[in-house]
């Protein structure tokens, strides 16, 4: 089976993220660059359905600068068969990197795309499910199970509650939660092999898909900070101060 | 122009406060933007609930009945949306950011080549809408422009919508649902039982973490207090990944956000991740056994104190409060 797994390259969430003070983006000085999270968990779930099934192509793709080959190459590494990069300099909006993602799929006829649920960075969580419309395809999102039989797909979802279960024909598009997986690492041997793994450029221009940003960021501020309030003695004063002082209880 | 199309979400008979709370925001954008606020409701024989719905100051209740509508699925009720919202010339479509409105309003956005803006928490005059990103490290302004704009709004950072006193107009709509839109098929839900308040509408909400060490220790250790509190249940994502408690109640930047009268962190180290699902509480207690654990750096009370002693404790000196 053909899955398609779509990159952002986002800040480790370790970094702590500062907005500059012109309010035009944030600072990216001293910014280790990743794989997004749930990206990362999609590339594991892909390898391991091909890995179960005993054949298949894990296909990853980007949309973003020549430095966002990084990524891809870690993703490589980790044992996916190639990768394309979508090269942009551009502010896109989630409905240009959908429509570009979807040109991709067109093109690639994959059986499942598989993303991460949402990306750390704007955590906006649009993108599987814009594809899945513009493909015209069924959409399983916060998967925390996959399982493929006969051409079928059913899929466990983390929802507000419990947990969902949804089945439908292939193709479909999966978005990923944490729990679906654990990422595994890429391994010495899988870095040496990723460097002679095919990774095509596209340039983004040569698509004839219309980019106009629909949405625009006009500024980032910083959100204002919590004063750290006090420590108190025991569990009595607790208590106290929460029912005389805060009257919360 | 300016018109919004607030979807109602319900459970059973019912709208939670998540609804209202997209009513009011529906309500406050349609009033800012110059235009009349609308309500959709789809599913199957929904005659209460669009009576219900219709009390709470919304211009019109769509009613969209369909066999296929019965049962939440993304592409059948993507189609039969974004078909009323054509159908009408809503500028806005938008709902609250629960698992299901996240889950189609990209959905409906791609249908009605719409951009979106995901989690609102505040709306602003000048055609702007405010959101966080980067786990709430910083808050975006932004504007879009097209005939058609999808939002979805945080439903801690709005009031929830009150009667109005008055009845609006509940109009049936056929559903139009593509052919090819059927293929999703609803196979079962598997609901965390409790008997506590939900996560998102609980007054107090007391959240335990990796420090609690064991599955066991919530219920032994954390429990009596959430009930002594009646509050609800939240968890740190490395207590949920460590099969302490179900996966929905983690707190967070990827789990869930509130905003509670009362928030108690026990246990938890204060990641940035898990403040960004917490930080808008308005009173926050941490319990942890580590001084310098950023936690305490947003909380307004805080004890240093192993939390195996301490939360019994705690629990003790309520019960004596309750009873004096
Ligand atoms: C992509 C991504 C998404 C994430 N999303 C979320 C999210 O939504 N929500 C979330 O919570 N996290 C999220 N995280 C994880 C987050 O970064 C932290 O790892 C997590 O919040 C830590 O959980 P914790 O505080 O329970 O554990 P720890 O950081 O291990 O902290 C445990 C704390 O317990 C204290 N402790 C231990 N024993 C005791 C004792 N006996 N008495 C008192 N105190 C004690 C310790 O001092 C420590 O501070 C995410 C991470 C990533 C990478």
């Amino acid at each position: 089976m053909k899955i398609l797994v779509p990159v952002k390259r986002v800040p480790d969430p370790a970094t702590t993220i500062r907005v500059l003070p012109d309010g035009s983006g944030i600072a990216t000085d001293n910014i280790k660059w990743v794989i997004n999270p749930f990206d990362e968990i999609a590339i594991e779930e892909a390898l391991r359905i091909k890995e179960k099934q005993g054949s298949g192509e894990v296909v990853l793709c980007s949309i973003g600068q020549q430095s966002w080959q990084e990524q891809l190459r870690t993703g490589l590494a980790m044992g996916a068969d190639r990768a394309i990069l979508v090269k942009s300099d551009g502010a896109l909006d989630t409905l240009a990197i959908a429509r570009i993602l979807t040109s991709v799929a067109s093109q690639e006829k994959p059986e499942l795309v598989i993303l991460g649920k949402q990306a750390i960075d704007d955590d906006s969580n649009q993108v599987g499910q814009m594809m899945a419309e513009m493909l015209g395809w069924p959409q399983a999102t916060f998967a925390s199970k996959i399982e493929l039989s006969d051409g079928k797909c059913t899929v466990t979802r983390e929802v507000d509650g419990g947990l969902e279960t949804i089945a439908f024909p292939l193709p479909g598009v999966i978005t990923t939660d944490l729990r679906l997986n654990e990422p595994r690492y890429a391994s010495l041997p899988g870095i040496m092999k990723a460097r002679k793994k095919e990774l095509k450029e596209i340039a983004v221009d040569s698509m004839g898909i219309d980019l106009t940003p629909r949405l625009r960021i006009k500024t980032l501020t910083a959100p204002p900070k919590r004063e750290a309030g006090r420590k108190l003695e025991s569990p009595a004063d607790l208590v106290q101060v929460l029912h005389s002082e805060a009257k919360v209880i | 122009m300016g018109d919004v199309l607030v979807i109602a979400e319900y459970q059973g008979q019912r709208f939670p406060k998540t609804t209202m709370v997209a009513l009011h925001a529906g309500l406050e954008l349609a009033k800012k933007r110059g235009g009349n606020c609308l309500a959709v409701i789809a599913g199957d024989q929904l005659d209460g609930l669009a009576a219900d719905l219709a009390k709470y100051g919304v211009s019109k209740v769509v009613v969209l009945e369909h066999p296929a509508l019965k049962e939440y699925l993304a592409d059948a009720y993507s189609c039969a949306i974004s078909a009323v919202a054509k159908k009408l010339g809503a500028e806005y479509v938008l709902a609250t950011a629960t698992a299901i409105g996240k889950d189609l309003l990209p959905r409906i956005a791609a249908r009605l080549e719409a951009p979106m803006a995901s989690e609102i928490v505040a709306i602003g005059e000048d055609n702007t809408l405010i959101r966080p990103m980067y786990a709430g490290n910083a808050l975006a302004s932004i504007e879009m422009d097209g005939p058609f704009k999808v939002v979805t709004v945080r439903a801690t950072a709005f009031d929830a919508a009150q009667p109005s006193g008055s009845s609006a107009a509940i109009e049936k709509v056929e559903a139009e649902i593509d052919a090819g839109a059927g293929r999703m098929q609803f196979v079962s839900f598997n609901q965390t039982k409790s008997d506590r308040p939900q996560l998102t509408e609980a007054r107090i909400v007391v959240s335990g973490g990796r420090g609690l060490r064991s599955g066991e220790n919530f219920k032994t250790v954390l429990e009596p207090l959430v009930d002594e509190l009646g509050a609800a249940m939240g968890a740190s994502r490395a207590a949920v990944d460590a099969g302490f408690v179900p996966n929905d109640l983690q707190v967070g930047q990827t789990g869930k956000v509130v905003a509670p009268e009362l928030y108690v962190a026990v246990g938890i180290s204060g990641a940035i991740q898990h403040l960004a699902g917490m930080k808008d509480s308005k009173t926050i207690v941490a319990i942890n056994k580590d001084p310098d654990a950023p936690i305490f750096s947003v909380a307004d009370y805080g004890l240093v104190a192993d939390l195996f002693k301490a939360v019994p404790e705690m629990v003790e000196e309520l019960k004596k409060v309750k009873h004096s």
